[in-house]
């Protein structure tokens, strides 16, 4: 589903990805971990395009995203083809970014209407049945105001979920909640997981990385220092910064 | 033994007292009322002249001119405000530099200069035409019939507003957080709906009470026009008064529907602030 192949990018004089290779199978599941400053959040934004990179290959199914090909050189592509890649790409954010002007069910059906021109009331039953599947069905008239954060974290998940993805990449969809309201976050993601969808996750749950993910991944100074079984990685860490990381991580949960 | 209710009203407290407000108040409204009092009752005011004028035909010829003229120059500076934001806030160097160059321009030379500018464009060019370069002239205009003194109104009014305005939206888009663009890049939608449906939404509530201001002020602002001969409220009192000598009285009548008028703006404004500041 993702192919990732030589990643660099730079702000300014600072390389964030410097040589990213990576795979992720359809419907597997990929967690990534790493200090902040690591350039996972980076890398999980070039999968969709929000950032641009500066060399290397990225495919999501089989496409170039943002881009196209020609005589061995990538040249951008227009607003409008990014933006048709990214309707098949969904994705949550730490500050799950909801439209506050807009209830629960229009933040979820805005994007298919008035993207995919799907018909309203075809949006609407799709959305209701969504809500009810993150268990928020009585929420659907409320804003994101009047929402806890794991409810508004859950109406972002539905909203991106209501394109269809075929893809959903996940920005530390938990580090904005309260402890109390992490639960139910990974819960809907841990339900999505068994349900097939491809999943790319950057987050500082290892509880949930051991349970849910297919493969972890952790990063370093834009690199991909270690990488292979979560289970194997958690419990005995082949390299020192791995090892460094998750004790310092471990002690803080 | 006291009683324990006793023993609560011996505890209540003595609130610090402050006579000097009340001298203070005495004051004010003796001074208030000497005011009101030769208002009323000097011949000067003429107030028989105010209430023969306040619904004169003329007056009110004036007062309708002065409203189309606020609207008109509102609707420029809008329109043409929020396409300044817009460059303003654009990638393009050249756009963001031109917008910053007309903002500043607009914004330093008084409006009043500006009319009497517009005014005598034609001392600039007499004539204004389209040609094809090196080909012939698709059409001529001379500048004089072009440019009547509405014209020069609403050109001088609606491109400075235009210059207020754009300051005032770009405050307004830049106040909503980027994490609401990137959400709406990921969902797949494009720059221009983004600004539609989720960016101007949502910095209305910021742009409105300004706006608002900014109406209010215009309505005053008209009285300007005044000076390029155009009628409206201002100027028709004028007119009246240079044939009667009843200055004052005319001055009054005019003050009167400028009070009326910014009252009735400053009402709606409220409620449109309460409307936009609900959520």
């Amino acid at each position: 589903m993702v192919e990732i192949r030589g990643l660099r990018k730079t702000y300014g004089t600072r390389e964030v990805l410097r040589g990213i290779n990576l795979n992720v199978a359809t419907g597997r599941v990929l967690c990534v971990i790493g200090p902040s400053g690591s350039g996972k959040s980076t890398l999980l934004a070039c999968i969709n395009h929000l950032e641009p990179f500066d060399s290397g290959r990225l495919r999501v199914d089989g496409e170039l995203v943002g881009y196209r090909e020609h005589r061995g050189r990538l040249y951008e592509l227009p607003e409008r083809d990014v933006a048709r890649m990214r309707q098949s790409i969904g994705m949550v954010f730490q500050q799950f970014n909801l439209f506050p002007h807009m209830t629960a069910l229009q933040n979820i059906i805005e994007a298919p209407v008035r993207v995919k021109r799907v018909h309203p009331d075809q949006a609407r039953k799709y959305a209701l049945e969504l809500l009810d599947r993150v268990g928020l069905a009585d929420k659907q008239n409320n804003y994101p105001a009047q929402l806890s954060g794991g409810e508004q974290q859950r109406v972002a998940i539905a909203r991106a979920l209501a394109m269809q993805p075929k893809l959903m990449l996940f920005d530390e969809p938990t580090s904005a909640l309260d402890p109390e309201l992490v639960g139910d976050v990974l819960n809907v993601m841990k339900d999505l997981a068994g349900s097939g969808m491809t999943m790319i996750v950057v987050t500082h749950e290892l509880g949930f990385a051991g349970e849910v993910a297919d493969e972890l991944v952790f990063m370093d100074d834009g690199l991909i220092v270690e990488q292979g079984d979560p289970r194997d990685i958690l419990r005995a860490p082949k390299q020192p910064r791995t090892r460094e990381f998750l004790s310092r991580v471990i002690r803080l949960q | 033994m006291v009683s324990s209710v006793d023993q609560g009203s011996q505890q209540k407290v003595v609130p610090l007292r402050h006579p000097g407000n009340w001298v203070a108040t005495a004051i004010v409204l003796l001074l208030v009322a000497a005011v009101l009092y030769s208002v009323a009752t000097n011949p000067a005011f003429e107030w028989p002249v105010v209430g023969q004028y306040i619904f004169d035909p003329q007056i009110l010829a004036g007062l309708s001119r002065t409203l189309e003229l606020t609207v008109a120059a509102m609707v420029i500076g809008l329109v043409l405000g929020t396409i300044l934001a817009l460059f303003r806030l654009s990638r393009n160097r050249l756009l963001s530099t031109i917008s910053w160059v007309y903002i500043w321009f607009f914004r330093s030379v008084p409006v009043l200069v500006q009319l009497i500018f517009w005014y005598n464009f034609g001392a600039l060019y007499s004539n204004i035409s389209l040609h094809v370069p090196f080909g012939r002239t698709l059409f001529s205009v001379d500048t004089n019939t072009l440019i009547t003194p509405l014209f020069a109104a609403l050109a001088g009014l609606g491109l400075s507003q235009a210059a207020y305005t754009a300051e005032v939206i770009r405050a307004g888009i830049v106040s909503v957080p980027a994490g609401q663009n990137r959400a709406a890049l990921a969902l797949g939608m494009r720059r221009m709906m983004i600004y539609r449906r989720i960016i101007l939404p949502q910095a209305m509530k910021v742009i409105i009470p300004p706006v608002g201001n900014e109406v209010i002020s215009m309505v005053k602002n008209t009285s300007l026009v005044s000076v390029l001969a155009l009628a409206e409220l201002l100027y028709t009192a004028q007119l009246i008064y240079s044939r009667t000598y009843q200055t004052i009285p005319l001055l009054i009548v005019a003050s009167l529907w400028y009070l009326a008028i910014v009252s009735v703006l400053s009402v709606g404004q409220h409620f449109l602030e309460r409307k936009f500041t609900s959520r």
